[in-house]
């Protein structure tokens, strides 16, 4: 493949293995179609950011200028007032605080629970590995629905019960895959040297494979952490308590007006209110952690989507 | 009791001593996962009974008198059910036709674009909505596509157009729906693509390039059919889910104004069970719905596999 490559190169540049790569690239010169794929990706760029822009721009616009429909793509009478609103609110600050908590809660508990599954499932001669096997594969075609679940919640006394939040899915048979392959890559000779060293199960784990590894439990992590954060159907089915409403449900009803947001009046009173700038501010408010973890997220989920499709 | 026995017990019951014995730890680890699926994933299906039962809140599930079939043929003659099984198909037939090309043809625009650090900053871009959960996704598009005071009408009314009812016009939410699951997904559904294509062996570009192939032939000779696996699995896999529907999506974006195109059977098991308590009925649905989906997902699946690519898993 290489000599193929230095073949077509013209001979004009010294050639070393390593200058290949720079050598392609200037060959390339970016003709006209070239600018058009620019000009269809900027467009398509547009396409994704004006409407966070508006969006942004809504949030800190004042509500005078809202309701003319003056804000476009920048902030008009530039104010904080909808974050300081929202942010003040003690049901909305309770929900936020609330889903932090429940999403570092629910992450630890699936890892924890993740790696009890994906390592003993990596030793090859373990018996009754196979059904074990079956008995998981088994429950990601089949699920039982959406009524019989919760009749099943409601049998076991977990509606309202914020326990409900997490138990039922904290454990993903997809994430449990992607461990166990990325388990199955750790050479077995680091094993068997541990072993001969006397050691059992629980402090290869914690020794060796865990270590190992700690680059795609971050990722299983931040996985873990998102679709929390963005869990919203469960909360909407099982949970009635305000007490225990996450993020995203408080978000769905101050969307559609079914909540609002306590806003202080000059006379010091507070009143509820409901305003698009207010319903901006709140979704910024949703989106913004997901924003901060994103450069992390982008970082492992290429990786961890290669190490997914690797063929059992 | 004969002599010979004894030895052979204890040998067999030594060889299992010794091997528990190295692995108890591992099957100890087990019981909370195990523990897991039998609980959230298994106690569950039994609940499925209730679809053959007349619910009893007062009874439980055990306890409920059986009523045979009575709910799937109240179901099967109910007006809602049809309209939220057609609403399913249609709008999965729709993401399907419109969504499963565009990122194939993302990943090919992202594939020719030559620039690198602005091809990393377009997938950047274009993956990110794909972490932002529906809920988000609807508040964005309630802001931005309202009748008067969103920047899309703005924008057309300062224009001279007519402002457009993006989402309550029956047809026109359709559109919305599909149009906002193409924006959220487009550019994550692309990586598997750039994926197969990064796969390709970089000599048939050279000796098409030798074969004087332009830009468009090398696409069309080599990169195109260097995904066609690919491509023809994820679109059988594609297929067999054409039964089964989310429910963060159309139930965030349903209003009152278009039910008639935007309940599907997610959204109807969980306005007429759950919240109109009819769990038998429902529950029905949800089986003839989960029978259905099986069947399609372990038929498209077996096609895959026989593509000579793997399936699923």
């Amino acid at each position: 493949m290489v000599n193929n490559t230095i073949k077509q190169i013209p001979v004009d540049v010294n050639i070393n293995p390593e200058n290949i790569l720079k050598v392609k690239r200037k060959r390339k010169k970016a003709g006209l179609v070239d600018w058009l794929i620019v000009a269809v990706c900027v467009v398509l760029i547009l396409i994704y950011i004006l409407p966070f822009m508006n969006i942004i721009a809504r949030s800190l616009s004042s509500p005078n200028a809202l309701v003319n429909n003056k804000v476009l793509l920048w902030p008009v009478d530039l104010t904080f007032d909808s974050y300081v609103f929202v942010f003040s609110d003690a049901n909305f600050n309770r929900s936020l605080y609330f889903t932090a908590v429940l999403t570092v809660i629910c992450t630890i508990v699936s890892l924890f629970m993740t790696t009890l599954c994906a390592f003993p499932l990596t030793f090859k001669n373990l018996k009754g590995k196979n059904i074990i096997n079956i008995f998981i594969i088994i429950t990601m075609y089949f699920n039982a629905g959406t009524i019989p679940n919760y009749l099943l919640m409601k049998q076991l006394n977990l509606l309202d019960n914020p326990l409900v939040l997490i138990l039922p899915n904290c454990l993903s048979v997809f994430n449990m895959i992607i461990l166990r392959s990325f388990f199955w890559n750790i050479p077995d000779s680091l094993r068997e040297s541990a072993e001969l060293d006397g050691a059992g199960p629980m402090t290869i784990l914690l020794r060796i494979y865990i270590p190992l590894s700690s680059s795609v439990i971050a990722t299983l992590a931040l996985f873990y952490a998102v679709g929390r954060w963005n869990g919203f159907s469960d909360a909407l089915m099982y949970i009635t308590n305000t007490k225990y409403q996450p993020i995203q449900l408080k978000l769905y009803q101050i969307i559609n007006n079914r909540s609002s947001i306590e806003v202080a009046t000059q006379e010091g009173f507070s009143s509820p209110a409901i305003s698009e700038g207010l319903k901006a501010a709140s979704v910024m408010f949703a989106t913004v952690p997901i924003l901060v973890v994103y450069p992390w997220l982008q970082r492992y989920f290429i990786s961890g989507i290669t190490i997914g499709a690797i063929k059992e | 009791m004969s002599v010979q026995k004894l030895p052979m017990n204890r040998m067999i019951s030594e060889k299992t001593t010794k091997y528990f014995m190295r692995t108890w730890q591992l099957y100890g680890m087990l019981l909370l996962p195990i523990a897991f699926f039998i609980i959230f994933r298994y106690l569950p299906m039994t609940n499925i009974v209730m679809a053959f039962k007349n619910y009893n809140m007062f009874k439980g599930v055990w306890e409920s008198e059986w009523a045979g079939f009575v709910w799937f043929n109240k179901a099967f003659t109910s007006k809602d059910f049809w309209n939220a099984f057609r609403n399913t198909l249609v709008l999965n037939a729709l993401d399907l036709v419109i969504g499963f090309p565009m990122p194939i043809l993302m990943a090919l625009l992202l594939n020719e674009l030559i620039f690198r650090r602005f091809k990393r900053v377009t997938q950047t871009i274009a993956y990110l909505p794909h972490f932002l959960s529906w809920i988000i996704i609807t508040g964005i598009a309630f802001q931005i596509l309202a009748p008067r005071s969103g920047i899309v009408n703005i924008a057309l009314t300062r224009m001279g157009f007519d402002a457009i009812e993006f989402l309550s016009d029956p047809k026109l939410w359709i559109m919305t729906y599909v149009m906002l699951g193409l924006w959220k997904e487009v550019g994550w559904n692309a990586i598997i693509y750039l994926a197969a294509i990064t796969g390709i062996n970089p000599e048939l570009y050279e000796s098409a390039e030798i074969d004087g192939a332009g830009r468009f032939r090398k696409i069309w000779h080599v990169t195109l059919p260097g995904i066609r696996n690919t491509i023809v699995v994820l679109l059988i896999l594609s297929v067999g889910r054409i039964v089964g529907i989310e429910f963060d999506r159309p139930f965030t974006l349903q209003n009152t104004a278009v039910m008639e195109v935007a309940d599907v059977i997610s959204t109807y098991v969980y306005r007429v069970g759950i919240k109109g308590l009819q769990f038998s009925l429902t529950a029905a649905v949800g089986l003839f719905q989960s029978v259905i989906n099986v069947i399609f997902l372990l038929i498209a699946n077996e096609l895959a596999k026989r593509t000579g690519e793997h399936g699923i898993w």
